[in-house]
C-alpha cells in the first residue's frame, strides 16, 4: 500500500486523538486532521461521573494529555464541526457548515450518544452524562440538593448514584433487573454493589420498568412513573439507559453499519476507512465473534492498532485481538475486569469474599477462563491474569467456590 | 527524562507494570502505581512510553527533567 497523504479522523475524543497520536508516534508525516463536534479540547470521560461530577477536579484535569501537544504533534483540530455525510467514492466528508473535507484514509471515531426516554429531552431536570457539559449541568443540579432518581443501574448510573449520594443527595435507582450492573459482570458483583450502595443510603426499586416521566406545567420533571403504576417523586432524573453508536452521519454512504460500524479483523470497514473506539464493531478472530467494547482502554488500544494497520502494507496488517480492561469507582470501592466477562459464565471466587466487598473471581465459559473480575483487589488481580484463556484450575477445586447458581458444576465446598 | 504519576488519576490497573515491570509497581493496599525508577536511562525510554500508552487513566507523564 502507498502511504496516505491525508488522514482524516472524525470524532475528537479518546479514540480519535489516540489514533492521531499513534500515527505520529509510528512516524507518519503526512496531514492529520481531527474533526470534533464538541466545543472543548479533547478530554477523558471516566472522570465525568466521578471526580468532575463530585467537584473534586477542575474540568481541566480531565483534559487528555495529548490535547496539549497538538501543535507539537502537528495535528490539525477542527472543533465544533460536525460531519453530516460521507461519500467514499469521492473520498469526501461533508461538514454541517457546508465545507467538504478530502481524505486518503478516513478514521471513524464518533463514539456513542446516550439513549433518552421518549419526550424526556424537552423536560427540565432530566440529565444524561456523556459530555463534559452534561456533567457540569448535572453537578449544578446536584448542588441544589434534589431528590434524584437514576433510571438504569449500569456503570454510569451506579457511578452517578454513588457520587450524588456522597454529596448528600437523596438517590433512588430504578432498574428492571434484580441487581445493578446486570448483564456481563453477573450477580456476584451486582449483589456486592447493591449492598455497597444500600449501606450508603441509596434506595432501590429493582425489577421495575420505567414507563415514563411526570412533569409539571413548566415542563420540569416531578416524578418517574413505573410500570406497576407507582410514581417516585423526583426533582431531577438521570437517564443511564445505555448509548447508541453515532452512525447516523454515515447513512447512505455504503459503509456497513449495524451495532456500530461493522469492521473486519483489522478494524477496516471499507477500503481506506477504519473505525476505532466505542463505535467500532470488529471481527475478533480469537473467538470468531463480532465485538464492540464501550470502555476506555479499548479506545486507546484500538487506536494504536488502527494507526499501525493504516501505515502497514496490506499483507502486513495485524488482526486486533485485545484483552479488554475496565474499571469502575463507586464510593470507596473499585471494580475491575480483565477479559471478556459475559452473561451465563460460571463465576468462581478465588480470593476474598464478595460479602466483604474484597474479592477476585474467575469467569469461565465451558471451563475456559474468560475474565478476571475483582473488587478492591487491584494489586492481587495481576497474578491471575495468566489464567486468562486457560482451562486449568489454577487454584485447585478445593479453594474455588462456584457461586453462580445456574452453573451445572454445582457448589464446591470450601 | 523524568516519570511523573498522578495518584488520584491512577485506577490501579497494573497495565504499566505489565508494560514495564522494571519501572513500575503497585501499592499493596490499593494497587495505586509506584514508580521504581523516576529517571530511567535512555535504554528504558521505550518501555516508559509503552507504559504511558497502556495506562487507562492517563496517570503517567514524562517530563524533560
Ligand atoms: C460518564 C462516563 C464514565 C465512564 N467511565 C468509564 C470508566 O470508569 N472506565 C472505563 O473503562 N470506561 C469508562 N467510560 C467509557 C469511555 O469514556 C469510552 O469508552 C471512551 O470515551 C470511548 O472513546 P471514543 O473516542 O470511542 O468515543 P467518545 O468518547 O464517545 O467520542 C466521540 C466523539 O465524537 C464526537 N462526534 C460524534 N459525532 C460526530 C460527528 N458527526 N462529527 C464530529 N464529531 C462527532 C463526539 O462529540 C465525541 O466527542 C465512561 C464513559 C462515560 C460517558
Ligand atoms: S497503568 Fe496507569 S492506572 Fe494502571 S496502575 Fe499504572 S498508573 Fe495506575
Amino acid at each position: 500500500m502507498t502511504t496516505p497523504h491525508r488522514i482524516l479522523i472524525i470524532g475528537a475524543s479518546l479514540g480519535g486523538l489516540s489514533t492521531a497520536e499513534a500515527l505520529r508516534r509510528e512516524g507518519y508525516d503526512g496531514t492529520v486532521t481531527l474533526v470534533g463536534a464538541e466545543p472543548h479540547l479533547p478530554y477523558d470521560r471516566p472522570p465525568l461521573s466521578k471526580q468532575v461530577l463530585a467537584g473534586t477536579w477542575d474540568p481541566d484535569r480531565a483534559q487528555l494529555p495529548a490535547a496539549a501537544q497538538l501543535d507539537g504533534l502537528d495535528i490539525e483540530l477542527l472543533m465544533k464541526q460536525e460531519a453530516v455525510g460521507l461519500r467514499p467514492a469521492e473520498r469526501v466528508v461533508q461538514l454541517r457548515d457546508g465545507e467538504r473535507l478530502r481524505y486518503d484514509t478516513l478514521v471513524i471515531a464518533t463514539g456513542l450518544r446516550p439513549r433518552w426516554l421518549p419526550g424526556s429531552r424537552q423536560l427540565d431536570g432530566v440529565h444524561v452524562v456523556r459530555t463534559l457539559d452534561d456533567a457540569l449541568a448535572l453537578r449544578q443540579t446536584l448542588r441544589q440538593g434534589p431528590r434524584l432518581v437514576v433510571v438504569g443501574g449500569g456503570f454510569i448510573g451506579m457511578e452517578v448514584a454513588a457520587t450524588a449520594r456522597s454529596l448528600g443527595v437523596e438517590v433512588t435507582v430504578v432498574d428492571p433487573h434484580a441487581h445493578p450492573l446486570a448483564g456481563r459482570l453477573g450477580g456476584v458483583v451486582g449483589d456486592a454493589v447493591l449492598g455497597l450502595h444500600r449501606d450508603h443510603g441509596v434506595r432501590f426499586r429493582l425489577g421495575q420498568r420505567v414507563s415514563g416521566l411526570a412533569a409539571d406545567g413548566n415542563r420540569s420533571v416531578v416524578g418517574v412513573l413505573l410500570a406497576d403504576g407507582s410514581v417516585i417523586d423526583a426533582d431531577a432524573v438521570v437517564l443511564g439507559l445505555g448509548s447508541i453508536p453515532t452512525t447516523q452521519w454515515l447513512k447512505g454512504s455504503g459503509v456497513p453499519v449495524g451495532d456500530g460500524v461493522l469492521c473486519d479483523q483489522y478494524c477496516a470497514a471499507a477500503p481506506g476507512i477504519y473505525a476505532v473506539g466505542d463505535i467500532a464493531n470488529w471481527l475478533d478472530v480469537h473467538s470468531g465473534r463480532r465485538r464492540r467494547v464501550e470502555h476506555r482502554t479499548n479506545a486507546s488500544e484500538q487506536a494504536v492498532a488502527v494507526a499501525r494497520n493504516i501505515l502497514a502494507d496490506h499483507d502486513k496488517q495485524t488482526a486486533y485481538t485485545p484483552t479488554p480492561y475496565l474499571w469502575s469507582d463507586q464510593f470507596d470501592c473499585r471494580i475491575q475486569c480483565y477479559g471478556w466477562a459475559d452473561e451465563g459464565q460460571e463465576v468462581h471466587v478465588v480470593e476474598g469474599d464478595p460479602a466483604g466487598r474484597k474479592f477476585i473471581a474467575l469467569h469461565r465459559d465451558h471451563g475456559r477462563v474468560m475474565a478476571v473480575v475483582g473488587m478492591n483487589s487491584a494489586r492481587g488481580m495481576r497474578s491471575h491474569l495468566g489464567a486468562l484463556g486457560s482451562t486449568a484450575d489454577p487454584v485447585g477445586p478445593s479453594r474455588a467456590q462456584v457461586v453462580n447458581p445456574a452453573s451445572t458444576r454445582g457448589q464446591t465446598a470450601d | 527524562m523524568r516519570v511523573i504519576t498522578e495518584e488520584d488519576k491512577c485506577c490501579g490497573s497494573g497495565l504499566c507494570v505489565i508494560a514495564a515491570p522494571e519501572l513500575f509497581d503497585q501499592r499493596d493496599s490499593d494497587g495505586v502505581v509506584v514508580v521504581l525508577d523516576e529517571t530511567p536511562g535512555a535504554d528504558r525510554h521505550d518501555a516508559v512510553r509503552k507504559a504511558v500508552a497502556a495506562c487507562p487513566a492517563a496517570a503517567i507523564r514524562l517530563a524533560r527533567q
